[in-house]
């Protein structure tokens, strides 16, 4: 995560007295025997940058379609700017959706396909031709208005579907795997424009994704899904350094987990004792934790330093190099423990002719301030 | 660029697999048609066979060919023919717009069906080819006679006191043909109904179309290569139609194949049945270049 656009995550004290955008009310809903949504209760507020992030199966897009109007909830209520629109058919909900396979229209030029939805309300044709042109220009596909969507690369159809998805103005845009199509660079790029549109428009998006990095980049919140449940709703930043459980920690970005079990709390300050280090660990908690209790201590890669032969560190593990990756700006090194357990540390490459600093077998000592982890007890 | 050894046995192959058909058509349909021309270009006589030769004579190294042209002549002069063709254009027209609408639903309700049920039902629509056409058609006499299944079943009810007068008219015509060809409408239409991505109705709706409209602005304009393909099976077929206007038909119902049938074997005019056949062809021929001028468009337009 070195670069983040992302917005602050609103001020929910300031927003709490609004109506939210958008209100899932104890929302369950099943395929068969399979329960896809498990009571969800969700406000997603105007102007959000709002992810659903998730693996595949855990209800996210089923979510996204039920607030589109294509699946109903077995349970529960969803409410748009404070009106209930549970039972409204997709065609009269003020959202539009930009589908994951794009879903051009084929038989249709691009112009045409942008000016679909507009056809379905009155309108003169020389202001939804100034629409049209608008929202060509606004993703910058101006001189493809006349081709077909098959005769587009990928990105232009992205493009399109976006345009098409934007130009009735919808007070809510979905997204579903909106960069799923594209290859890795143009990816990158296209993350920048879409938050650069959504801040231009002041549109709510909710995106839908299983990418944790697109959903890092992008969003003002991040609903993390599990089986049909929200594991954790938090702000980016947040939910990358407070993951709520093993789960969120583990979903978002490496992260070394530690067994350890309480042996004193002294105001936030905890000591544990961990059999994978053999050693005392420390760590701060402000939660109240009773001596022998089992927790798992969560340490992101990057928080772990290669400590100096002088240095001292509350948290200490010796360990020998395993396995070093090399990434350019960052190299991600393996060090095992003497029990065996691999611990993962980055160190960032400063220098561009220096000697590899770390070797394979080299025996390191490696620490981490206690401010620095985080104490899990799910 | 020079081609791999390899290679060359494919493209052989590749020859063949191309040739094939050529040769099937120059077979079966070029060479026949040769001689149903020949024959159009020739003279009838009572004889055995009931025509001249086109080659009359070579003496002295001049070929003497007599080309007659008196048969197309006579479908010009003689409004009989022009009236058939009209006639068999008119009912070939109406029938495959009823095959249309009736194919069109059936076709898009199985497409719709639940996956479980498609093939069954596609196999209602198919199983009647397994009994014999003629059969076929020889039961719809039993229905549609004067004292026919459903005059029976309709004095039996009391709802007429005599018989209505079905067997004979043009409507048995519409109702032998439509029931014989609508297969061929249902097949090609579900074959692009089932195709049509659902997930451009879910976007439609979402852009605030109403379900007729998605039908309108969706459905219906990418399903219409299947429609032309049933129009194409269904209308080239009809226009030869000799069985059904014979024998659900009455004397009054003209089409070019049953007056075909008529020259040929009542008036033994072979040379002018012939005749009529070509100028069939022609005509049939022209919808079908319509019809490949339409496939080349939309290949060079879709992926």
């Amino acid at each position: 995560m070195t670069q983040t656009p992302s917005k602050p995550a609103l001020d929910t004290a300031h927003t709490a007295y609004q109506t939210p955008s958008v209100r899932f009310e104890d929302i369950s809903k099943s395929f068969g025997s399979t329960a896809a949504i498990n009571n969800i209760s969700l406000d997603i507020h105007q102007g959000e940058f709002f992810s659903l992030l998730g693996p595949s199966g855990c209800g996210k897009t089923t979510l996204l379609r039920m607030l589109a109007g294509f699946e109903a909830p077995d349970r529960g209520r969803i409410l748009i700017d404070g009106e209930d629109m549970t039972r409204v058919p997709p065609y009269e909900r003020p959202i539009n959706m930009m589908f994951q396979s794009y879903a051009l229209f084929p038989h249709m030029s691009v112009a045409d396909n942008i000016a679909f939805g507009l056809k379905q309300a009155p309108m003169t044709r020389s202001l939804r031709n100034a629409r049209v042109s608008e929202m060509m220009e606004l993703v910058q596909i101006s001189p493809l208005a006349r081709r077909k969507p098959h005769q587009l690369s990928g990105g232009q159809r992205q493009r399109v579907a976006l345009a098409r998805a934007l130009a009735r103005h919808p007070r809510i845009l979905l997204l579903d795997e909106p960069l799923g199509a594209l290859d890795k660079k143009l990816r990158e790029k296209t993350q920048f424009e879409l938050v650069n549109i959504q801040e231009r428009l002041g549109t709510t998006f909710i995106v839908v994704t299983h990418d944790q990095e697109e959903a890092m980049t992008m969003s003002s919140r991040i609903a993390l899904m599990r089986e049909g449940r929200i594991e954790q709703l938090d702000a980016p930043r947040r939910l990358y350094e407070f993951p709520a459980s093993r789960y969120a920690a583990s979903f978002i970005g490496s992260i070394n987990l530690f067994e350890a079990q309480v042996l004193q709390q002294t105001g936030n300050e905890l000591t544990l004792a961990c059999d994978a280090t053999g050693t005392e660990l420390h760590a701060h908690c402000s939660e109240k934790m009773l001596p022998g209790m089992t927790l798992t201590l969560a340490v992101r890669p990057e928080k772990v330093r290669l400590l100096q032969p002088n240095e001292q560190s509350p948290n200490q593990l010796r360990g020998r190099i395993k396995d070093i990756a090399y990434l350019g700006g960052v190299s991600i090194y393996h060090a095992e423990l003497p029990s065996g357990k691999r611990v993962q540390f980055t160190q960032s490459n400063v220098q561009a002719l220096a000697e590899q600093p770390l070797n394979w077998e080299q025996d390191v000592v490696l620490g981490w301030q206690p401010d620095s982890c985080t104490v899990l007890t799910e | 660029m020079s081609r791999p050894a390899t290679h060359q046995p494919r493209l052989t192959g590749r020859r063949l697999i191309i040739g094939l058909p050529w040769l099937w058509l120059g077979l079966f349909f070029a060479l026949p048609f040769l001689f149903v021309l020949k024959l159009s270009l020739s003279e009838s006589v009572l004889a055995q066979p009931p025509y001249l030769d086109l080659l009359r004579e070579f003496t002295d190294g001049v070929l003497v060919l007599a080309i007659n042209l008196g048969n197309y002549q006579l479908l010009l002069d003689d409004s009989l023919y022009l009236k058939a063709l009209l006639s068999s254009l008119q009912i070939a027209t109406i029938s495959t717009l009823l095959t249309l609408l009736l194919g069109y639903p059936m076709a898009y309700a199985i497409a719709r069906a639940p996956r479980h049920w498609r093939l069954p039902l596609m196999m209602l629509i198919i199983l009647p080819f397994w009994t014999s056409f003629l059969i076929r058609v020889y039961a719809w006499i039993g229905i549609l006679k004067n004292n026919g299944l459903i005059n029976q079943l309709l004095t039996g009810l009391g709802v007429i006191d005599s018989p209505l007068e079905m067997l004979h008219t043009p409507v048995a015509v519409y109702i032998g043909i439509v029931y014989s060809y609508l297969p061929f409408m249902v097949l090609p239409l579900y074959a692009t109904l089932i195709r049509l991505d659902l997930t451009l109705l879910e976007a439609a709706a979402d852009l605030g179309c109403r379900p007729w409209k998605q039908f309108l602005r969706i459905t219906l304009p990418l399903s219409l290569p299947g429609v032309l393909a049933g129009a194409m099976l269904v209308f080239i077929p009809v226009m030869g139609e000799f069985v059904i206007p014979d024998l659900l038909g009455g004397p009054d119902t003209l089409m070019l194949g049953k007056l075909m049938w008529t020259e040929f074997f009542s008036n033994k005019d072979w040379p002018l049945a012939s005749a009529l056949a070509a100028v069939l062809l022609v005509v049939l021929i022209i919808p079908f270049m319509l019809l490949r001028h339409y496939e080349q468009r939309n290949l060079e337009s879709s992926p």
